[in-house]
């Protein structure tokens, strides 16, 4: 029995949830290309995961592009190059920064909460009303949420970067009298339409994990209110172990094919 | 016509249907009796392909359902209403879009002819304007009769009832059972019972079927499920308890416990 090594049992366990999410990726795919859920089903989910989102990604990037400017000041005022402060703090939150906090912040907040209430509609048996009801789980619950994720993610990523830069900003031009010319110059000749884009790329990436993570977790919790936790916590751990494995091949991908033009 | 044949199913590591033959003509009323946890909800289950068997095979006019994918499924579960146990209502759909949701995703109805028909099926099941209501509004029994509109909403072949009356004022019961009645006599519809209410299975049966130890006990009229002496069918119908039942209860054998359970 292989249930008697723990290592063997956390590895089996890991790829059957990497399989099933991967199966629940091609299910998702197949159902968008079908009949989609009734506008209110989907608009719904855009409102909850997009909107609802924007204060705690807004105040994950408005103090991590604050702190960011302070501590690199510190590092950059030895080497007397203050004015470059503000490029390293907004290159640092358009490649790195916003979109992975931004995506731990989701994986937060909109996976365990994905988690929950497709957990506890598994539970209560209202997954399998609806497939009595002859509609497909997937294409009812799982592609809204994965699309409005896939979606919005940049969005709130890009919202994300936006602030950090300005708090930075005020934080080096206000209060640590960075001269603004020079900040301003260095700021946009440093932050490249590439580098954005390449952003967003990977928080459209992360959002989809998240969904998909969730959902797969969702469907698949143990029968009773304990069981609706345990997925939650998982789903967040996982997602959150995801993007940050994912963020290294993805940065990774995205540097081989970078195009001339970009440099 | 559906029939059953040989089916298994392990749960949990538990053996629960242990070869199940079963046949429903069309038209009729079958009621399966049978103590809780015996598995007669597993087996509504497996008729609906909700449960895939571990062996046997579940033939609907025909055709063996437990040989077809989940998106075939969707096509025979159309001529299906169930209602489940524990209701299974979405929560986050207004009582209204709980009913109309098989007119929503499978008819061309108008939405004035859905309000209409909606309006007409809470009717039945006398909960005449509770459209705009949640369900986390509604008592129990409540929940059951919307579950039981939104399952006839479209009109379906056949009926499964996962306990209908259960939790429900014997004034409610009976007039469910009439509903069921007249669902039979007016629409043609095939159904199965699932009760407890001996009451409401001597109203509505044309046959009971009675599930025990994971195969079917007896399988008769209900006249000759009254009259049988086999001692398994006799407790149940009177609603005795076993004598080793007797002893956990009271320490000591039935015979004994006499006087004590009686006065
Ligand atoms: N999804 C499930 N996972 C594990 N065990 C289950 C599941 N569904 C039912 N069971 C078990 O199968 C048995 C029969 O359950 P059920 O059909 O609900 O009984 P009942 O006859 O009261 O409707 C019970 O022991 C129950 O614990
Ligand atoms: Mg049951």
């Amino acid at each position: 029995m292989t249930s008697a090594i723990p290592g063997v049992q956390a590895l089996t366990s890991i790829f059957r949830t990497a399989g099933g999410v991967f199966l629940l990726l091609l299910e998702t795919v197949r159902a968008a290309f079908g009949r989609w859920p009734r506008r209110r089903v989907m608009v719904d989910q855009f409102y909850l995961i997009g909107y609802r989102s924007t204060p705690v990604v807004l105040t994950t990037g408005l103090f991590t592009g604050m702190v960011l400017a302070v501590q690199s000041f510190n590092q950059f005022r030895r080497v007397n190059i203050t004015s470059m402060v503000g490029a390293v703090v907004g290159v640092s939150m358009v490649k790195e920064l916003g979109p992975v906090l931004s995506g731990l912040m989701l994986a937060g907040r909109v996976g365990a909460a994905i988690t929950a209430e497709i957990g506890t509609m598994s539970v209560t048996e209202q997954v399998d009303a609806l497939r009595a009801l002859a509609t497909n789980p997937v294409r009812w619950l799982v592609l809204p949420r994965v699309l409005a994720a896939v979606l919005m993610t940049p969005i709130l990523t890009l919202m994300a970067d936006l602030v950090g830069i300005v708090g930075g900003s005020f934080i080096l031009v206000g209060f640590l009298k960075v001269e603004w010319h020079f900040h301003y110059t260095n700021l946009l000749d440093w932050l490249k339409v590439w580098d954005v884009s390449v952003g967003c790329a990977k928080s459209s990436c992360f959002g989809l994990l998240i969904a998909l993570i969730s959902s797969y977790k969702g469907l698949n919790t143990e029968p009773g209110a304990a069981g609706v936790g345990k997925a939650a916590t998982e789903a967040v751990v996982t997602s959150c172990i995801m993007i940050l494995i994912s963020d290294f091949f993805l940065t990774v991908a995205f540097a081989a094919i970078k195009p001339d033009w970009a440099n | 016509m559906l029939e059953i044949r040989n089916l298994h199913k392990s749960l949990g590591g538990k053996h629960v249907l242990r070869g199940v033959n079963l046949v429903v003509e069309k038209g009729e009323a079958l009621v399966v009796i049978g103590g809780s946890g015996c598995g007669k909800s597993v087996m509504l289950k497996h008729i609906l392909g909700l449960m895939k068997p571990d062996q046997g095979s579940i033939h609907i006019d025909g055709r063996d359902i437990a040989k077809l994918t989940e998106r075939e499924l969707y096509g025979v579960r159309q001529q299906f209403g169930m209602l489940f146990q524990a209701a299974a209502l979405f929560d986050s759909m207004t009582v209204a879009d709980n009913v109309s949701f098989a007119l929503d995703e499978h008819s061309k109805f108008s939405t004035a002819e859905k309000k209409e028909i909606v309006a007409k099926k809470l009717g039945i099941v006398g909960l005449p304007g509770v459209e705009k209501m949640f369900p986390a509004d509604l008592s129990g029994g409540m929940k059951k009769r919307v579950a039981l509109a939104r399952a006839i909403a479209a009109d379906p072949d056949f009926l499964l009832y996962d306990e209908p009356t259960t939790g429900l004022d014997p004034i409610m019961s009976d007039v469910i059972n009439e509903l069921i009645v007249k669902l039979k006599k007016t629409l043609k519809v095939t159904s199965i019972v699932v009760t407890h209410d001996m009451a409401s299975a001597r109203k509505i049966a044309d046959r009971i079927a009675m599930l025990h130890e994971g195969t079917i006990r007896i399988h008769a009229t209900p006249d000759e499920v009254y009259a049988s002496d086999d001692p398994i069918v006799k407790r149940f119908i009177n609603g005795q308890a076993s004598e080793e039942q007797m002893k956990e209860v009271w320490g000591y054998t039935a015979t004994q416990a006499g006087e004590g359970a009686k006065g």
